[in-house]
């Protein structure tokens, strides 16, 4: 018995190809989970919008926790970040939820669309614009160079390959993580078919749920490291 | 180097490969039983900070756990993707 990657079904799969400027591009498994979770997305936010609309001054029901997911993003975005916080709210609070989500939606049958590296790269890569930007914006280009040569000059290519690594590994990092755990889910009900009943839902706990929230969690923090490393003492009041 | 070893020779090499390369699991395994012990050992000393020591325990875990993941991921590519296996 030979089992290949596709008798598991965790793979990204094409759905349906076409042509363009020569080349066939696929639409895959990626893009309709990645969709999925996009519209769940917007179709909240648009909720959130009408409840804070007509906010109470003591919230109730959906106010209540609209406003107690965002009073958390901050809080944890604040403590990490202290005064350079303000400007980054938005941007972390909404990759937080969209990782977060896009994680937990293993639980709902579709392939977590962070389990695909064409997905996490480019968070790796914004993350990574972030950074040098700010870099460039706070600490000038003498500071820049003058970082790039510590703790000799001759220490420039070193120093050049770990600030390149640094969005490599943060994606690869979230990537392997939640590919491990669809694979291992995929591992589950593909070869245990026979007895695969209601205990699965244990390691979907552990995996999707506890492993998803933990490599969220990790990511926006060590973006958050990151950035706030970049602005280092140079911030304005 | 086509037709020197047969597809299933190569696939059985790539399975040895793979094992081999989740042996990197070791490192982060006992690097996290560290981490978890030390974080352990401050809860103790100090029971009022359990939140800041467990969220900051998570994150260098999760940091930790990266090489493995590397190892992992080399697995998963000799198993899945079988880069060695000629193409025909």
């Amino acid at each position: 018995m030979l089992l290949t990657a596709n008798d598991l079904g965790f793979m990204v799969e094409g759905v349906f190809s076409f042509q363009l400027g020569g080349h066939t591009l696929w639409i895959t498994t990626s893009h309709i989970c990645l969709l999925i979770v996009i519209l769940t997305l917007i179709i909240f936010s648009f909720f959130a919008r009408g409840a804070m609309k007509k906010a109470k001054e003591v919230p109730t029901g959906f106010q209540n926790i609209v406003e107690m997911i965002v009073e958390l993003l901050d809080g944890m975005i604040k403590s990490t970040m202290g005064k350079n916080a303000k400007g980054f709210l938005n941007y972390i609070g909404t990759i937080f939820i969209f990782i977060l989500f896009s994680n937990l939606s293993g639980l709902l049958g579709l392939r977590p669309p962070t389990a695909d590296y064409g997905v996490t790269f480019p968070l790796g890569v914004l993350t990574f614009t972030l950074i040098t930007v700010n870099k460039f914006r706070y600490q000038k280009v003498s500071g820049v160079i003058k970082g790039l040569c510590e703790p000799w000059p001759f220490w420039l290519p070193i120093n050049l390959i770990g600030d390149f690594a640094v969005p490599i590994s943060l994606s690869l990092r979230l990537f392997a993580n939640v590919l491990s755990g669809t694979v291992m889910m995929a591992l589950v009900y593909g070869l245990l078919k026979v007895i695969a009943y209601a205990w699965p839902a244990v390691l979907h706990v552990y995996f999707d749920m506890f492993s998803g929230a933990i490599q969220t969690y990790v990511f926006c923090m060590l973006t958050m490291t990151y950035i706030s490393d970049a602005i280092g003492d140079g911030a304005k009041e | 180097m086509n037709g020197m070893f047969n597809n299933e020779f190569i696939l059985g090499c790539s399975a040895i490969g793979a094992g081999l390369a989740v042996i990197a699991g070791i490192g982060p395994g006992v690097g996290q039983g560290i981490a978890a012990g030390h974080a352990a050992a401050a809860v103790g000393r100090n029971p009022g900070a359990k939140g800041d020591v467990t969220s900051t325990m998570l994150l260098g875990q999760a940091v930790a756990e990266t090489t493995g993941l590397y190892g992992l991921l080399i697995a998963m590519l000799l198993l899945f993707v079988k880069p060695l296996v000629p193409t025909t």
